[in-house]
């Protein structure tokens, strides 16, 4: 910024220096009694200069706004960063976004997390598994008992042996877990040009950005820029790693239709998904967020009065004086 | 302030069983005040969201 200015500038602020040192000469002059660290203004700006207060707030605004830099742009301010990458290898980085379980006081959105379901079992649940989930963990976070009875009885598991040693059919029950789409990872490999669709108990947790980089995964297909070769077979889409995804867009507007009468956009299917999705890889997140605050609570008023009666302990200590009363020669 | 410290020792630290006693029942209070406390203000907080708030248009009558 020094640059910018004119020479001719330089010296208007020596001569400001002088008045000031003029002025503060007339005042020591005229109140010869006072303090010598009151009776001029530039001592006075000195010593707020070499306070310790100045001293602590210039390091928490030099290490906060590194860090917010840090934090913003990903790498530290002034230091250059070589990737064997590129940013394409690496997948655009999802924005933010609003989850109505983000806040610390938030729990997720039930009447979202039902709706998720219809999303996965309607779209999702074509390819991709969902070994963690049983049936019994829809009842009471997005279906009564009775709901995900009928569901689970729709479908057919093997079970047994019998009294004759072989396996048999029989209907699903609360206790068996949601059906995967291919017997085995050959399979699902063979019906997918070689690519393994990712069971989605744990995507959320098993992605960078979570939640974020899956709503912006499925929202996200476009037509490739112009001089990006992609294979036969393979969608663009900038936020998966390499920008080649076998997976094509399979939410579209109006592609499910929501029993609670919710406008079935794209978007709209992506975020009910992946707040299920979130809930499938966190179930325990409500009860989580909930024994936090009742922890912060009461940490942090034992810590207060833990740290009263220290004080009140100590201040004997602290408070005391010790005279030295030397022995009276009595002799005279 | 004296006197309520007197009668507090009187009634509860005097004999040991009281002492013991009170303890073990103010904490098991404290406890249950303490979770109903905060869960109001985590129901009140998440009013809409919890599957207790929209069982109600799902669940069907047991005739």
């Amino acid at each position: 910024m020094l640059f910018r200015l004119p020479a001719s500038s330089l010296k208007s602020v020596h001569s400001l220096k002088d008045v000031a040192a003029n002025s503060s000469r007339l005042v020591a002059r005229r109140t010869p009694v006072r303090f010598a660290s009151s009776s001029s203004a530039s001592s006075t700006v000195k010593s707020v200069l070499d306070s310790r207060a100045a001293l602590a707030s210039a390091a928490i605004a030099t290490v906060g706004s590194i860090a917010w830099y840090t934090h913003l742009y990903g790498t530290l301010p002034f230091v250059g960063q070589v990737h064997a990458n590129s940013p394409a290898e690496e997948g655009l980085h999802p924005p933010q976004y609003p989850w109505s379980h983000n806040g610390w006081l938030d729990s997720y959105d039930h009447a979202s997390i039902r709706r998720g379901y219809q999303v996965y079992r309607e779209v999702c649940a074509a390819c991709h598994s969902l070994d963690r989930i049983a049936w019994r963990n829809l009842v009471g976070v997005s279906h009564t008992a009775d709901e995900a009875k009928a569901m689970a009885e729709e479908v057919e598991y093997e079970d047994g042996p019998n009294d004759q040693g072989e396996m048999f059919q029989r209907p699903g029950k609360l206790s068996d877990y949601l059906p995967p789409p291919y017997p085995n990872e050959e399979a699902a490999r063979a019906s997918n040009q070689g690519a393994l669709p990712p069971d989605l108990s744990l995507i959320t947790k098993a992605r960078h950005s979570g939640p974020d980089y899956v709503f912006a995964l499925l929202t996200g297909y476009r037509d490739p820029p112009a001089g990006f070769e992609i294979r036969e077979g393979m969608n663009y889409n900038p936020y998966f790693p390499g920008n080649a995804i076998s997976m094509a867009r399979v939410l579209f507007d109006e592609l499910v239709e929501y029993e609670d009468g919710t406008p079935a956009t794209t978007s709209q299917l992506a975020k009910d998904v992946v707040t299920f999705l979130n809930w499938a890889a966190e179930p325990e997140h409500d009860e989580r967020k909930k024994a936090g605050i009742k922890a912060v609570i009461l940490f942090s008023s034992l810590t207060l009065i833990s740290l009263y009666v220290k004080r009140f302990k100590w201040s004997v200590i602290k408070n005391r004086k010790i005279f030295y009363n030397p022995p009276v020669d009595k002799t005279h | 302030m004296a006197g309520f410290a007197n009668l507090f020792y009187n009634t509860f630290v005097r004999r040991n069983s009281v002492y013991v006693t009170a303890i073990f029942g103010s904490a098991f209070a404290f406890g249950v005040g303490f979770d109903t406390a905060v869960t109001s203000v985590w129901d009140k907080w998440n009013q809409g969201k919890q599957w207790k708030d929209i069982r109600d248009k799902y669940i069907q009558d047991e005739e």
